[in-house]
């Protein structure tokens, strides 16, 4: 094993310290959270396309059994949290930045968690091919942990398709309150490291940089003392800076390697790979249970909750079973929010399911309630520029985006905006910047969509009118041809037959 | 001193009856005021100004026969577009013409459809695939949701749904 120091590692443009708020939740054991009488289980839990449900309303399914398969690529299966009846199949709200709703399998639980019987670990995955694992991991439904839940075998066969030679396991959480991978990391550091070597395997791959934040002491003693660090030299670990947002991929992998991951691309551009530890625990879990991915450690935390800690969901649980079981709510809880503080997601309902994209859910009382000042006029002070850790120009943005200047906001780099909210933070005037760039790419995403629809549109509209217009000259071509013809051979032949008729007649 | 202005004054009729030459004998350039009328035009190719496409609209607009307000597809946003390029005044929808909607597919119910490809030919963009006595459908990264293939379908089994992708 060797460790570089905090020293050796490249400087982060911008960033911020934060106030961490992780003793609330931190320190205390994972607490499995029992499964709740319904359970709603999104069909799009991870990013791209929708599962395709393979159970109907009134099968009786077991825990870890396939209920929806993968529809493409880019997708991922969705199984059973739990053994029970499948009640109904149908759109349900969903929390999600995206989309106010997905279908949703429900499943009346019986309360027996029967497990599938036929599940197969892999006893040596290090004798896998590489097919074999990536089916593995494909089947399990198995998407990154790290909350953008992207299909980890999209993720793995895009790896492989490039040329890799590093693979980063993100254990650096630098998002305030968030606890869930610092208490995995302090569980089960040997899983973790067990997983990362089945990726390594999996990947052919000679490094492994692990990457933990400098304010997780404990979890950096547990990965020391695990076994697996010894026993593997391709493993290395690395100390993260605790800087806001230094566990952004991107971020992280400039960090370690000093490579900037080009506009609009991924880690996979400059060599590198990155999960989080959450995903690799993920497929350890896989190789040594044989269960695909059916629960996550999600941290219940805020004032708004009395006994706030890290606990083990199953997907689908209603938010609102979670607080119960997380001691129910306290007189203070006021807002949920699913995620951190900077980057997480004002839900306005705690009947959501938590799904695989759930870290966090935050119950905050008046505390965290910032008193909103009103925004005022951008004063040009320039500190939003300083703070930004993908150095952009978050003015520039902002009055481009206030004028709709479409191409202004390509050229300032809208696209490059990470969202870490940094910038909403030291504004002076209060100007919700990152919000306004959230909506700015939205709209910048359809109006591209549009222009590119408009084009073809108008491409084949052409066409058409060329060819018809064609059609209808050829046409009038064959008729003249048809009709000259006529005049010159038919009529005379005509003629010619009806001559000796005519005789005949005589 | 005489020199120079009669010489600077030839220089200077030479060239404007050159220009003024050129100007008459050259056709002139309508075509580039069309396609740029036509480039701010939704392209969903619709009629529903009363000219067969965007392009005959975009035509009548730069010969002067059509209002700048007879695109509902492109609502506010196209009339404003089309007033800053034609340096005219910004003006209300044509009262006749249905409201702005939101985007819309066309959605062939499949078990309905009888194949007699009469939807075929009113597609403006070619979106229906098909053929007699086969079964069509909608192709709908081409569909521009114009509703022209609704009028000659016997069966009435095309619906408009609304295009979802846009907001995913």
């Amino acid at each position: 094993m060797t460790t570089a120091a905090t020293e050796d590692l490249y400087r982060l443009p911008g960033g911020i310290r934060l106030p961490s708020f992780k003793e609330q939740s931190r320190g205390r054991p994972i607490v499995d959270i029992p499964v709740p009488p319904k359970l709603i289980i999104p069909l799009r839990q991870h990013a791209g396309e929708p599962a395709k449900p393979i159970v109907s309303v009134g099968d009786h399914v077991l825990t870890g059994q396939r209920i929806a398969e993968a529809s493409g690529s880019f997708s991922a299966p969705v199984h059973a949290s739990s053994s029970g009846i499948v009640t109904a199949i149908e759109h349900r709200p969903i929390a999600d930045r995206h989309r106010q709703d997905a279908v949703c399998i429900e499943i009346e639980t019986d309360g027996e968690d029967t497990r599938l019987p036929d599940l197969s670990p892999i006893t040596n995955p290090f004798a896998e091919t590489q097919q074999t694992l990536l089916a593995a991991i494909e089947a399990a439904g198995i998407v990154g942990l790290g909350g953008a839940a992207f299909p980890t075998v999209a993720k793995l066969r895009h790896a492989i398709d490039t040329s890799i030679d590093t693979l980063v396991l993100n254990g650096v959480e630098c998002e305030p309150y968030i606890s869930c991978d610092d208490a995995l990391m302090c569980a089960s550091a040997a899983d973790i490291l067990y997983g990362a070597r089945i990726l390594l395997t999996a990947l052919d791959l000679p490094h492994c940089f692990v990457g933990v934040e400098s304010d997780k002491p404990e979890a950096w003693e547990a990965f020391r003392s695990a076994a697996e660090i010894d026993a593997d030299d391709r493993l290395q670990m690395v100390r993260i800076p605790t800087v806001y947002p230094s566990g952004g991929e991107d971020q992280l992998v400039y960090l370690m390697t000093g490579r900037e991951v080009p506009t609009g691309g991924y880690p996979s551009d400059v060599g590198a790979l990155v999960h989080n530890v959450g995903t690799a625990a993920a497929v350890a879990n896989l190789a040594l249970t044989g269960m695909p991915m059916i629960s996550r450690i999600v941290t219940v935390t805020g004032d708004g909750v009395a006994r706030p800690g890290n606990y083990r969901v199953r997907f689908g649980t209603p938010m609102a079973d979670v607080a119960a079981a997380a001691g129910g709510y306290t007189e203070s809880a006021k807002r949920l929010i699913m995620g951190g503080p900077m980057t997480g997601l004002a839900l306005t309902s705690d009947a959501l399911p938590v799904t695989k994209a759930s870290n966090c859910l935050l119950f905050t009382g008046p505390a965290i309630q910032t008193s909103r000042e009103p925004e005022r006029p951008c004063i040009r002070c320039g500190e939003c520029a300083r703070i930004c850790p993908v150095r952009l120009q978050p003015q520039q943005l902002y009055r481009a985006h206030q004028f709709e200047q479409g191409d202004t906001l390509d050229a300032l780099g809208l696209i490059d905006c990470i969202e870490c909210g940094c910038c909403d933070l030291v504004c002076p005037s209060h100007i919700p910047l990152t919000h306004s760039f959230r909506t700015a790419k939205q709209q910048r995403k359809l109006e591209v969509y549009e222009r590119e629809r408009a084009s073809r549109a108008k491409e084949r509209f052409e066409q058409r009118r060329a060819r018809d217009e064609q059609r209808a000259q050829s046409e009038s071509e064959n008729l003249r041809a048809l009709k000259d013809k006529a005049s010159r051979d038919a009529i005379a032949e005509i003629l010619a037959r009806k001559q000796p008729n005519k005789s005949d007649d005589d | 001193m005489l020199t120079p202005i009669i010489v600077l004054t030839s220089i200077a009729l030479f060239c404007g009856a050159c220009l003024t030459l050129a100007a008459r004998s050259l056709p002139a350039d309508g075509d580039a005021v069309v396609s740029e009328i036509d480039a701010l035009l939704p392209q969903t190719q619709c009629a529903q100004c009363g000219y067969p496409g965007c392009r005959p609209y975009a035509q009548a607009i730069a010969d002067g026969e059509a209002a700048i307000n007879r695109c509902p597809p492109g609502g506010d946003a196209t009339i404003a577009a089309l007033a800053r390029l034609l340096d005219r005044d910004i003006i209300a929808l044509d009262a006749d013409l249905p409201p702005p909607a939101p985007p819309m597919l066309a959605l062939i119910d499949e078990a309905q459809c009888i194949g007699c490809a009469r939807c075929l030919p009113a597609c403006p963009v070619d979106a229906i695939i098909g053929s007699h006595q086969y079964s069509h459908t909608v192709v709908n990264a081409l569909c521009t949701g114009c509703e022209l293939c609704i009028a000659p379908c016997p069966v009435d089994c095309i619906s408009m749904v609304p295009d979802r992708r846009q907001t995913a």
